[in-house]
């Protein structure tokens, strides 16, 4: 199976207080909270991250994109992604992605995917999510009633652009384009890899199926909560005459690993307690735009992601917040010494069925040594044990192909 | 109370037929509804038909208005509300917009100044004053929605948004998502579509309404209507309303407008 490496890149420094004081982590959280100097020395270290998960040999390294949000300071994951291109030389780049219908003209992933594409060596995932209600209509004042409408054209106009040889013309019902031909176009043919991130609405399954995308199921509650989805996802696919190859499907989970189960806990509360308590502290408001979700979604009761999350944000109040114990008990983050956690993951993804497993490894407001403990613990003595996982069975169709390592170009060294 | 006539309107250029109510005996006086619709015949509505002939049209994404999905554009939906007035016999007669309603009676008025006689806007959206903003009515909680809309919330959340006895709860709120869905899809984020440089085409003698307690539009934004637009207005705010007014003070509001419109 393939292991993904993902950051989020949350903001460290959020306040004890935060969830009292202020109403939601995302759309107008206090840009007062934020500090540049600060925000230079987090970046820094959060691609340090990256570049040592690249080195530890985790399959790919993921980014992804938010924007007006204090867990996610990728507003453009394109950006950390062309540094991964030259600091990395094996791991596949999976931005997880751009949202397409916030581009004008949509045009701009199309070429900025293609740029990651040839730079890396054919190294890209290309992930194309609709984006959350808060980053698409909210911060990004797209009309709901339209975001799907204008997502699936950008994405007819992506692929066409990618694909045609000739300059064409583009008379879409949102998009009007003379003159369509972009320089550069991806290394990988026919394109790279697609991979739609979504919550549980059945028309994305219908649509991953469709045109053959892995669709990953970014959940931030483990995969207890995740069960329900994966196995209508499977079921879905089963309808529709499609095979079960595990490699379809991607899922996320918070992971620790340490000596022990004890060290584990006591390594990985403060920053468990932090994404959780803080970084999850989500306005309500912000989470059910009318027309986000479809009608059929909505009449089929599956509760978006976000919306769970708001509301569990809300419910809390009356609860208190969550600590490790329950954080681990509930499945969200899964903790323990290297054979306890392989053990689990191999349960998880045999039990979801999942080939494309993403990992946090850093989350909250996890430093930069604790996170570097993490990954190499588990690249070294966990991701052995799991990664022959559906290998024998099943072809990863949906992995990048890029150039041969001989044939890649080599950054020169730079001298300070 | 009895229930109005109901009947369908096959407007040009359109597939499905569109749902009208009518009631009374008089002149021909257009309803376009606003905010969260006419879900059902009200004591406001009912008050208007003892003096007049009262037509209230779907607006597209109200249960009978049609599909809105097809409507990408602001030309799309001022064509749309020409044909349905035009459809409903109401070209030539009295205009009353309540809030997006209100907004698209607006723009006809401004796009085809010679199609209407007289107009009412009770609390109007269109146009917008970072100074003074509308309230972001797409951002609010469950339990906000009611205070939000009105100064009797108890009263709203009975008559607007709690399903009658026999509807299936899904669709009923379905039906309401549709609804907030539409008015997002002329509206946001921020609801001006240039309705500003536009006013000044409204030649028509013009009523601006407002509830004194209107949470979600400043009362200050009648005056800035009455600013833009060219014909002879007159502003009434009504004591305790909120911005429903139609539900908080069903008999004031019909008294004012009659009143008005003589």
């Amino acid at each position: 199976m393939k292991l993904l490496w993902f950051h989020l890149m949350p903001y460290p420094d959020l306040p004890e207080d935060f969830k009292e004081q202020h109403p939601s982590v995302w759309v107008d959280i206090d840009s007062r909270l934020f500090d540049p100097a600060r925000a230079h020395q987090a970046y820094n270290d959060f691609m340090d991250e990256l570049e040592f998960a690249a080195e530890m040999e985790f399959d790919a390294v993921c980014v992804n994109e938010h924007h007006s949000n204090a867990y996610g300071l990728m507003p453009s994951p394109n950006v950390i992604a062309g540094a991964l291109a030259r600091r990395t030389r094996d791991a596949a780049l999976c931005v997880m992605g751009n949202s397409l219908a916030l581009y004008n003209p949509p045009l701009r992933v199309a070429e900025e995917f293609a740029m990651l594409d040839c730079i890396s060596g054919g190294r890209l995932i290309a992930g194309f999510p609709v984006g959350t209600p808060m980053d698409t209509c909210y911060a990004y004042g797209t009309n709901p009633s339209q975001l799907r409408e204008r997502y699936r054209e950008a994405h007819d106009l992506i692929l066409r652009a990618w694909q045609e040889p000739d300059c064409f013309t583009w008379n879409g019902r949102y998009n009007k384009l003379r003159y369509v031909n972009p320089w550069p176009r991806p290394l990988q043919r026919p394109h790279p890899p697609i991979w739609i991130p979504g919550g549980g609405s059945v028309e994305t399954w219908q649509w991953c199926a469709e045109l053959d995308y892995v669709y990953a199921y970014l959940s931030y509650f483990g995969y207890k909560a995740g069960e329900a989805t994966l196995r209508g996802f499977w079921d879905e696919m089963a309808r529709l005459g499609k095979d079960r190859n595990p490699f379809r499907a991607g899922f996320l989970q918070f992971v620790g690993v340490a000596e022990s189960r004890q060290e584990a806990l006591d390594l990985y509360r403060e920053p468990a307690e932090y994404f959780y308590n803080r970084c999850l502290h989500v306005d309500a408001r912000y989470a059910a735009p009318p027309g986000y979700t479809t009608e059929a979604t909505l009449r089929s009761k599956v509760v978006s992601q976000v919306l769970a999350a708001a509301t569990r944000s809300s419910d809390r109040e009356a609860f208190g917040p969550p600590g490790i114990e329950e954080i681990v008990s509930k499945g969200y983050v899964v903790i323990g010494s290297p054979d306890e956690v392989a053990e689990q993951l191999r349960e998880v993804a045999l039990r979801l069925n999942v080939g494309q497993l993403m990992l946090l490894l850093q989350f909250g407001n996890m430093g930069k040594d604790l996170a570097f403990y993490n990954t190499e613990l588990f690249a070294k003595r966990v991701a052995p044990q799991l990664r022959d996982l559906f290998e024998a069975e099943w072809e990863n169709r949906w992995w990048p192909q890029p150039l041969a390592r001989e044939a890649r170009a080599v950054p020169r060294e730079v001298r300070a | 109370m009895t229930a109005p006539e109901e009947r369908s309107l096959q407007l040009a250029g359109s597939q499905a037929p569109v749902r009208v109510w009518e009631k009374g005996e008089g002149e021909r006086l257009g309803v376009l509804g606003g905010l969260l619709g006419f879900p059902r015949w009200s004591p406001f509505l009912e008050a208007f038909a003892r003096r007049r002939r009262v037509v209230v049209p779907s607006l597209p994404g109200f249960p009978g208005g049609g599909d809105f999905r097809v409507l990408d554009d602001l030309a799309d939906w001022v064509i749309h509300t020409l044909d349905l007035l035009e459809a409903a016999d109401l070209l030539g007669a009295d205009w009353v917009g309540f809030g997006p309603g209100g907004t698209l009676a607006a723009e006809a008025a401004a796009f085809s100044p010679g199609s209407l006689r007289r107009l009412v806007l009770v609390a109007p959206l269109g146009l917008f004053d970072e100074a003074e903003p509308v309230r972001d009515f797409w951002a609010l909680r469950a339990s906000e929605v009611p205070a939000a809309f009105s100064a009797r919330p108890e009263l709203l959340f009975r008559e607007l948004l709690a399903p009658p006895e026999g509807t299936d709860e899904v669709e009923w709120k379905l039906a309401q998502v549709r609804a907030m869905e539409a008015a997002a899809r002329l509206l946001w984020p921020t609801g001006d579509r240039g309705l500003a440089r536009r006013l000044r085409r409204i030649r028509a003698e013009t009523l601006l309404l407002w509830g004194s307690e209107d949470a979600l539009v400043p009362a200050s934004y009648a005056k800035r209507f009455a600013e833009g637009i060219s014909g002879a207005t007159r502003i009434v705010s009504l004591s305790g309303a909120g911005h429903r007014a139609d539900v908080d003070a069903p008999e004031a509001l019909a008294e004012a407008i009659l009143d008005f419109l003589g």
